[in-house]
């Protein structure tokens, strides 16, 4: 399954061994069936994997790969037909592709959503995200409303609340997948130096390889329709990433190949 | 374990700018000016400014109100015609300059008052129950599948039943009486709120009801946090549809029911017809309409204005 690229130096030697970090989530032959009898459509199959705590791993694969099935099973918004989904530290954090901020609060009041939901004080909610929305660059949009702002900096809210809910976990469904290509380089850098300084651990599905490679420690590669895992790959180039970097082009090109190669697989079967 | 992994102090976690310039900085700025800098790695697009200038508003004012007092002058200048053209006698069919002259001698008698304070009071109360049982209803048929199955078409049945045919069996049940005015004030306008209210559930977008529950809303929780609020556009229109139904079945409540010692408008208007005060007759219709105009225009126009300049909703209302 796995295929180290051997073209790539190993250059993480301060990291501690991704191996001695304990797991933060591990699926057990995971199955979702959509549907009974005849008309059943199988979203997942058998998915066996395990995230370490504090690695970014990212979830490549072509549309109807099951991704957002399996970030739902995660997030605890759905249940497996088979098998066993374990987090670890509680309930995770959830992005998604489009903001999904509340139109009727203002940027502040988005933050503090989940700290509300979690019964934390009006004073400490108050505290806590101005730190966040000082972390994603906004603490001047605190009192606007979601429609005043870009795509992007909606985004940064969405992420500024995901990590006000203070999960060690954060999952990521395509969440840049509708910025342009400056604003998601952007949003890349602080992502992986957020994502750095807190130490989360991350699982972020792209359909865009080179998004995977960019971000992740780890790309694992998905087959379509069922979703079944295909392949993985350990990412040891440095960062920061620069998304134009052949390192970044020559793992992103392979990786591609192999999900052709697993897309025209599905076809024939 | 897990705690290890919720990391430092945010403080800490604050990040740094991307290569020299501050990104909240440079994205401020581009903010403030409005014409295009040089690109900066911030965003694509200028977030839409909150308020127009204040001579913009000034003239917006101006422009949606001269069609209004355009459209009002035409239709008194063709009433005031169809009385000129001798087609009923102006005993029966008076002109608009002696209807409002009585208007105003009513309204300086202070007559207009007490029938609208009357009129009003009951209006305020029929909606007020009217509005906790649709909700009630709504919210319970929202939460239980099996009875919104069941009981969803008998809603619709209600709804579309002018609510006059309530009043033979509302007056059998409650004699002449204020409770029989309310009943049917109630019966006419809760089913169009709990309609309202289910209607506008099923508009929220899917996604904040996920995004809702990843956060930790549940039950209760989540029609309090996310699912009212989310509906809450769509629940207004089912709210001024409810007070429209209530102001209806009032006014025909309060001609079919007359209580004597309670000058409401609808008594009013039953006493210049079996007086032959046409004059009267028209000025007290001008007064429900007036009404009316007032509590749409005023309260839910309001309301409506509000929850969408605050969303962003502002296509429509420009």
């Amino acid at each position: 399954m796995s295929a180290a690229l051997p073209h790539l130096p190993k250059l993480l030697a301060s990291v501690p061994a991704p191996a001695a970090r304990p797991v933060a989530l591990r699926l057990d032959g995971v199955s979702k069936r959509h549907g009974a009898g005849e008309d059943a459509v199988i979203a997942l199959d058998t998915m066996s994997l395990s995230v370490r705590a504090g690695e970014f791993v990212c979830i490549v694969g072509a549309s109807g790969c099951g991704k957002s099935t399996m970030l739902n099973l995660v997030a605890g918004l759905d249940t497996p037909s088979a098998g066993q989904v374990h987090v670890e530290g509680g309930r995770p954090a959830l992005m998604f592709q489009e903001s999904a901020l509340f139109p009727w609060l203002t940027v502040e009041e988005n933050v503090a959503f989940p700290l509300q939901m979690q019964g934390v004080g009006r004073g400490e909610r108050k505290q806590r995200v101005a730190e966040l929305l000082a972390m994603v660059h906004l603490e001047k949009f605190a009192r606007r409303r979601p429609h005043e702002l870009s795509g992007g900096m909606k985004q940064r809210v969405a992420l500024a609340r995901a990590l006000a809910q203070r999960a060690s976990l954060l999952l990521m469904d395509e969440p840049f997948a509708a910025l342009d290509a400056m604003m998601r380089d952007h949003l890349h850098l602080e992502l992986e130096q957020l994502w750095q300084q807190t130490g989360l651990t991350v699982v972020f599905v792209t359909h865009n390889v080179r998004e995977a490679v960019r971000l992740g420690d780890r790309v694992l590669l998905l087959s379509s329709r069922p979703g079944r895992l295909v392949a993985e790959y350990q990412i040891d180039i440095p960062r920061p990433r620069r998304i134009e970097s052949t390192e970044v082009a020559r793992t992103a090109r392979e990786i591609t190949d192999r999900l052709h190669e697993a897309a025209r697989g599905a076809g024939h079967a | 374990m897990p705690e290890s992994l919720v990391g430092p102090p945010l403080a800490r976690a604050r990040l740094h700018a991307v290569g020299d310039g501050s990104t909240e900085d440079s994205e401020a700025r581009s903010q403030q000016r409005t014409i295009a800098g040089p690109p900066v790695p911030g965003d694509g697009q200028e977030p839409p400014s909150p308020t127009p200038p204040e001579g913009s508003r000034l003239g917006a004012l101006w422009s949606g109100l001269w069609p209004k007092l355009a459209a009002l002058a035409l239709a008194l200048t063709i009433w005031e015609l169809v009385v000129l053209s001798g087609w009923r006698p102006d005993y029966v069919l008076p002109g608009p300059g002696a209807v409002f002259s009585r208007l105003w001698t009513d309204l300086l008698s202070g007559d207009v008052l007490v029938a609208a304070a009357i009129t009003m009071k009951r209006a305020l109360l029929g909606y007020g129950i009217a509005l906790a049982a649709g909700v009630a209803i709504g919210l319970l048929m929202a939460r239980v599948r099996v009875l919104r199955t069941a009981a969803g078409s008998l809603l619709t049945g209600l709804q579309t039943m002018p609510s006059v045919a309530w009043f033979p069996l509302a007056i059998l049940l409650f004699q002449l009486s204020e409770a029989a005015i309310l009943a049917v004030v109630v019966l006419g306008a809760a089913p169009s709120i709990a309609t309202g209210l289910l209607n506008s559930f099923d508009q929220v977008p899917p996604l904040l009801v996920r995004a809702g529950r990843v956060m930790g809303a549940r039950g209760l929780g989540l029609y309090r946090h996310i699912i009212l609020p989310a509906a809450l556009p769509g629940f207004l229109t089912g709210l001024k549809q409810g007070w429209a139904f209530a102001w209806r079945s009032l006014m025909a409540g309060e001609l079919l029911v007359i209580i004597g010692h309670a000058p409401s408008i609808g008594v009013r208007l039953q006493f210049s017809r079996e007086l032959s005060d046409a004059e009267g007759l028209l000025a007290w219709m001008i007064v429900v309409m007036l009404l009316g105009v007032l509590v749409d225009g005023l309260v839910f126009g309001t309301l409506e204005r509000i929850i969408h300049r605050r969303r962003g909703l502002t296509g429509l209302h420009g």
